[in-house]
């Protein structure tokens, strides 16, 4: 077990190291730099800013000190905001990022979990037709569709929300439905056809014949086992909550830490993107070991002693 | 029986026509045309079929449908309404709609469709090799795809998009740099199934060459799942490619995407809200309809994985 996590973490930090790499020498293989675009800047000054930010030296030396910094936790500073670390853009704006992301996967397991064991439970009636309906179009419509039209019929026509911003309670409604819309018909879907398998068991058969109450049944043997596939979808619903986030802020004007990733984009700040990018990445390795360690606790039939190896 | 004793007549020859020995009383079924038929019982899978061939037909012939296109500004129809004039009305430059909604539509469709056909070449030829071959190449192969693949994808893309200038080039490139991985670990699994079944172990026994046993033997096996995959992988190309549209880095005016169209919209959704409606649509129809469709061929190709 130890020896398993272990292993995942060197993997993870190996994949790291290829990424900041990556964006390093993609960052550097783009003709020019960020500030030839600024006209008319004295040479001396121009001097300044290539020996602020290293231009000056060689790549392998800049290289070296990027990765250098890298391990010290230091992501740089923007090019295009005067004295902003990259530290601080990420300290400003991931508060509202995590606090919608957490509320959006809350929602998407639970209501993604009940609507599944709802359709699971009347196999082929109206309802289960209905949550596979729900299902298909969650996976369906992309999730800037969902955040206008919400954004559109709630907030500009009908006016029960705001229509941006994030200040009171009731604003966390909109971009929360709108993150968690893909997860929870994803969810739904999982768990409706692990439960149906889980339902036609010998060891459901076995419980009902001994009498037990269709609720125990139900929680404790059923559910239990159906919950499963359910956590191998915590790493890719991290990747869609994150993409999903840098949408849904910049719909609803939320000054988190998406809306900043599709500025520095805009604004080609490459410090903030590599900086960025890292940051989302580390979070996305994270998300996918707590899921590979998780499996194992909760299906003892899985043994943590080899990787998965792909197919 | 064992009272008779048998005599020398009892052993005369039959002649040979007389009995056919096996008769076909059906016509001969392929597997193909078995998934074929039972794709067919699937209604919706159908449907889905019909309309993704129309908004196909559409994508192509709607330049011919009105007067406008695409690319010419009118400034003096900006911003109007849907109307017998404009059918989906016009941009904020008085460009239609309509040839703009279906101009979108049809490079989305193609950004989904060749980012599905890269995906499907390297996959199958990397996929193959490694579940052909297997010990040492496979463990190296394997160990690259998991490092790739440990990646964010959506990140490779952007930063790769970032570096190289938003086309559609660019972008189908930087879709299929992470794409090819899960079609590859696909073929790798089926092949590694196929490679010792008998029929693959007797070409290779009359001297059927490598190439020859990839392509006609273990890889025309390997179709069904395949085909799924590039089902599955058209409607998320679209949505990433209409995400990349969403951060700027799209396909580049005067072309234009649904992604992008979308964007444009959404900056004047109060006041023009038509301007959102087709391009929304149309896209969420697009995805719904491949992903059902991709479904009932997974089901018709494999009945046992039917869920």
């Amino acid at each position: 077990m130890v020896r398993y996590v272990i292993k995942k973490i060197l993997f993870m930090l190996l994949s790291l190291f290829v990424l900041a790499s990556a964006t390093f020498f993609l960052m550097k293989a783009i003709p020019g730099n960020p500030f030839q675009s600024e006209k008319n800047i004295p040479p001396a000054i121009q001097q300044m800013l290539y020996e602020r930010y290293g231009f000056d030296q060689p790549v392998w030396k800049q290289y070296l000190n990027y990765m250098g910094n890298l391990l010290q936790l230091d992501l740089g500073t923007s090019m295009k905001q005067q004295y902003v670390t990259v530290e601080t853009v990420i300290k400003n704006g991931f508060g509202y990022s995590l606090q919608l992301g957490v509320l959006a996967i809350l929602v998407s397991i639970v209501v993604g979990v009940l609507l599944g064991l709802v359709a699971a439970l009347n196999h082929r009636k109206f309802l289960d037709g209905f949550t596979i309906f729900i299902a298909v179009l969650g996976v369906s419509i992309p999730n800037f569709v969902v955040a206008s039209a919400l954004q559109y019929i709630f907030g500009v026509q009908l006016r029960w929300f705001n229509v941006t911003g994030l200040y009171e309670p009731l604003d966390y409604v909109l971009p929360v439905i709108a993150l968690s819309f893909l997860p929870t018909a994803f969810i739904a879907r999982l768990t409706r056809s692990s439960m149906l398998e889980v339902l036609s068991a010998d060891y459901i058969k076995t419980a009902r014949s001994k009498g037990l109450s269709g609720r125990v049944i139900l929680v404790k043997h059923a559910l239990r086992n159906a919950i499963l596939p359910v956590v191998t979808y915590v790493g890719p619903m991290t990747a869609n909550i994150i993409t999903g986030s840098v949408i849904v802020e910049q719909i609803f004007g939320i000054g988190g830490l998406g809306k900043d990733f599709v500025s520095s984009i805009t604004n080609r700040d490459y410090t903030l993107i590599m900086g960025l990018t890292l940051f989302y990445a580390v979070i996305l390795m994270i998300a996918r070991l707590i899921t590979d360690i998780a499996y194992g606790f909760v299906d003892p039939r899985i043994k943590l002693t080899r990787g998965k190896g792909g197919s | 029986m064992s009272d008779q004793t048998l005599k020398k007549e009892d052993f005369a020859k039959l002649n040979r026509s007389e009995q056919p020995k096996e008769l076909v009383v059906r016509e001969s079924i392929s597997a193909w045309k078995d998934a074929w038929i039972r794709l067919k019982e699937n209604k919706l899978a159908m449907i889905s079929l019909v309309i993704l061939v129309i908004i196909a037909l559409f994508a192509i012939f709607a330049q011919m449908m009105t007067p406008y296109d695409y690319k010419t500004n009118d400034l003096s129809s900006t911003n109007l309404p849907p109307s017998t004039e404009h059918w989906f009305g016009t941009d904020a430059l008085g460009r239609d709609m309509f040839e703009r909604t279906w101009m979108g539509t049809g490079i989305s469709l193609q950004v989904g469709l060749y980012a599905a056909l890269v995906d499907l070449a390297l996959g199958v030829i990397i996929g193959g090799i490694m579940g052909y071959y297997g010990g040492k190449v496979d463990e190296i192969l394997n160990r690259f795809c998991e490092i790739m693949y440990s990646i964010p994808s959506m990140l490779v893309v952007i930063l790769l998009i970032v570096v190289l200038e938003p086309s559609m080039f660019t972008i189908v490139l930087a879709l299929s740099i992470t794409g090819w991985i899960n079609m590859a670990w696909i073929v790798r699994g089926q092949v590694m199934q196929l490679k010792n079944q008998e029929y693959v172990l007797a070409a290779r026994t009359i001297g059927a060459s490598t190439s020859r046993i990839m392509f006609k033997h273990l890889i025309p096996n390997a179709m069904g799942p395949i085909i799924v995959t590039i089902t599955m992988t058209v409607p998320s190309a679209i949505f990433a490619e209409a995400f990349l549209s969403f951060l700027g880095l799209g396909v580049q005016s005067p072309a234009a995407s649904l992604g992008t169209l979308i964007n444009d919209a959404l900056k004047a959704m109060t006041v023009y809200p038509w301007r959102m409606l087709f391009p929304a649509i149309l896209i969420s129809l697009t995805m719904l309809c491949f992903n059902i469709f991709g479904d009932g061929l997974r089901d018709a190709l494999d009945p046992k994985m039917k869920k």
